[in-house]
């Protein structure tokens, strides 16, 4: 279990993480959201005890990590911002300085980093020097020493910054196949992600939780939740489509973008309207290309409340 | 304990990673040979001892030194790479002694490369090589402290020149402590505890007690002082402001 009591940290006036309290159990992935300088790296800084909190405590499954450092760091794998490492060695020597350090022997070490490399897709370049690694594969040698011991707590800040789509989606993967049994935090400013991996989110904004709840809870708060969007072949007849849509029982108001000739329409609170539409569609006849039910965007929520909070 | 025996050995790997090490190793022979040939009189001197080698070595150290200790905090710092380091399940004072032992043991290999002025001075001569062993171990203290100075000073500082020129200020202080020059300026007034204590911090005092060939426990006590206490300040910097 990773425990967070009321973690502050002060850099002179700046509060840059300000009372943050929360618990994860094992098998949830939560994902840290959150405008830049929130105070995301901060917090997951003192949750593996490099910054030392300016108020308040955290614990890695069970052990303090101001005071027992070593026990709580056994139990942890930990990606920094930005990867780093020491780019005049070799993925090969970095990983096995890291099984070195965390104890790893024998046919145990062999087979933690051949599984390591194996899922990082490091084996091409294992001999060559980190620092002529492009950004991609660096913060994937990162990710390998972050898991290279099979730890029960993961830390992970911005785990896929500068992956390619098919390495994202792979990261996604490891992530979910690791998910059953470990405590996972990662942080991301790509908000599919926490939909395709996390089971809960926390926004933090200058600081502060803002939210805290399941990535569909948080979608759920979209206004697009559960509206409906028509495209339509043709830019004429648009306004007059959405006056009929907009007579519809249940349809709060109706909004045209004649950009992508398409017209959604709101429900009334938490209203069902797709059938209606779709049956008013086929009644008159309307040439679309496109009619779907929104189940939210994320985006829009996470923009609404951090400038809520910023405001 | 493993811990240390890890980062050193890691370390030392990163310094023959780069040229840097040869191109030290290059510079502190070529320097010594100078210096001992043709400051100190070596053949002049017609004597078989190698105290015009000896000599040199604080004021060699005072420069060479700090340029080893100077990247031992300030580059990880500066590369990000102290958060992964600092989070790994090793304490940081096992972390401070690997980095130190790495940088010693480097300075060690630097050192044992002189052995040619060795070999030339029994080739020449008849030396005291009893003597001679004692000076290459009070060399190696010396320059044990002046690692361990460098290295609180490149905990505290991101700047890697910066950290540098501290240094070398404060070994110099260390120095000068010994010399006629300061010991003179306290003489007329100071009582003389007070002038035993000055001197008796002095790197030079100390040095050359060792490299006249009287090993007093005293003198390695006194490195091993300066060593642990440089270093366990270097843990208490650390601790501070590993993450500013
Ligand atoms: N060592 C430091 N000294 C002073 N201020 C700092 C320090 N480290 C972080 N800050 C400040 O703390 C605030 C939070 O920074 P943090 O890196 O935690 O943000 P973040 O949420 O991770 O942002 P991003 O999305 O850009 O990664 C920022 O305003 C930052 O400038
Ligand atoms: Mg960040």
């Amino acid at each position: 279990m990773i425990r967070a009591e009321s973690l502050t940290k002060h850099y002179g006036a700046l509060h840059a993480v300000d009372g943050i309290s929360f618990t994860v159990q094992p098998g949830e992935v939560l994902g840290f959201l959150g405008p830049n300088g929130a105070g995301k790296t901060t917090t997951m800084r003192m949750l593996a005890g490099f910054v030392p909190p300016t108020a308040g405590r955290a614990e890695i499954c069970g052990f303090s990590v101001e005071d027992q450092p070593t026990e709580a760091r056994r139990r942890l794998g930990y990606l920094p911002e930005g990867a780093p490492s020491w780019g005049e060695m070799t993925p090969r020597e970095f990983l096995d300085f890291i099984a070195r350090v965390r104890d790893l022997k024998g046919e145990q070490r062999r087979s933690r980093l051949d599984d390591v490399i194996g899922r990082l897709h490091l084996g091409k370049v294992l001999d060559q020097r980190i620092e002529t690694l492009s950004k991609g594969f660096r913060r994937r040698v990162g990710l390998a020493q972050a898991i290279l011991h099979d730890p029960p707590v993961l830390i992970l800040d911005e785990p896929t910054d500068g992956l390619d789509p098919n390495q994202k989606h792979e990261v996604r993967e490891l992530i979910n196949a690791m998910a059953k049994d470990k405590i996972i935090v990662i942080s991301t400013h790509i908000l599919e992600e926490v939909e395709a991996v996390c089971s809960r989110a926390i926004i933090i904004s200058a600081g502060r939780i803002v939210a805290d709840e399941t990535p569909a809870a948080l979608i759920r708060r979209s206004r697009h939740h559960n509206a409906v969007t028509l495209r339509f072949e043709h830019a004429a007849g648009l306004n007059e489509a959405a006056a009929d849509l907009r007579a519809l029982g249940d349809v709060d108001h109706v909004e045209i973008d004649e950009a992508t000739r398409s017209v959604t329409a709101f429900p009334k609170g938490n209203a069902l309207i797709l059938t209606r539409v779709a049956d008013l569609a086929g009644e008159r006849g309307w040439a679309l290309s496109q009619l779907h039910l929104e189940s939210g965007r994320l985006d829009e929520v996470f923009r609404s409340i951090t400038e809520k909070e910023a405001a | 304990m493993s811990g240390i025996r890890v980062i050193a050995g890691r370390e030392l790997r990163a310094y023959f990673a780069t040229p840097l090490a040869f191109v030290f190793i290059v510079i502190f022979l070529a320097l010594m040979g100078v210096f001992t040939f043709y400051l100190g009189g070596f053949y002049e001197r017609a004597q078989a001892d190698l105290s015009p080698f000896f000599n040199f070595h604080p004021w060699l150290y005072l420069f060479l030194v700090p340029a080893i200790a100077m990247r031992l905090w300030a580059e990880e710092r500066k590369s990000g790479s102290i958060e992964l380091l600092m989070t790994l399940p090793v304490t940081t004072t096992a972390a401070v002694i690997g980095k130190f032992l790495a940088a010693w043991a480097f300075t060690a290999l630097a050192l044992a490369l002189t052995f040619p002025i060795w070999i030339t001075v029994n080739y020449l001569g008849d030396p005291d090589n009893g003597v001679i062993l004692a000076a290459y171990l009070g060399s190696l203290l010396m320059a044990g402290g002046f690692l361990a100075i460098g290295s609180c000073i490149s905990a505290a500082n991101r700047n890697q020149v910066v950290a540098f020129i501290i240094t070398v200020v404060i070994c110099f202080l260390f120095l000068l402590a010994g010399f006629p020059v300061v010991l003179d300026f306290f003489g007329g007034w100071a009582p003389q505890a007070l002038i035993d204590t000055v001197s008796g911090l002095s790197f030079l005092t100390h040095f050359n007690a060792i490299s006249k060939g009287v090993i007093d426990l005293r003198d390695v006590f006194y490195f091993g002082m300066v060593i642990a206490a440089w270093l366990y300040a270097t843990t208490i910097v650390l601790e501070m402001k590993k993450a500013d």
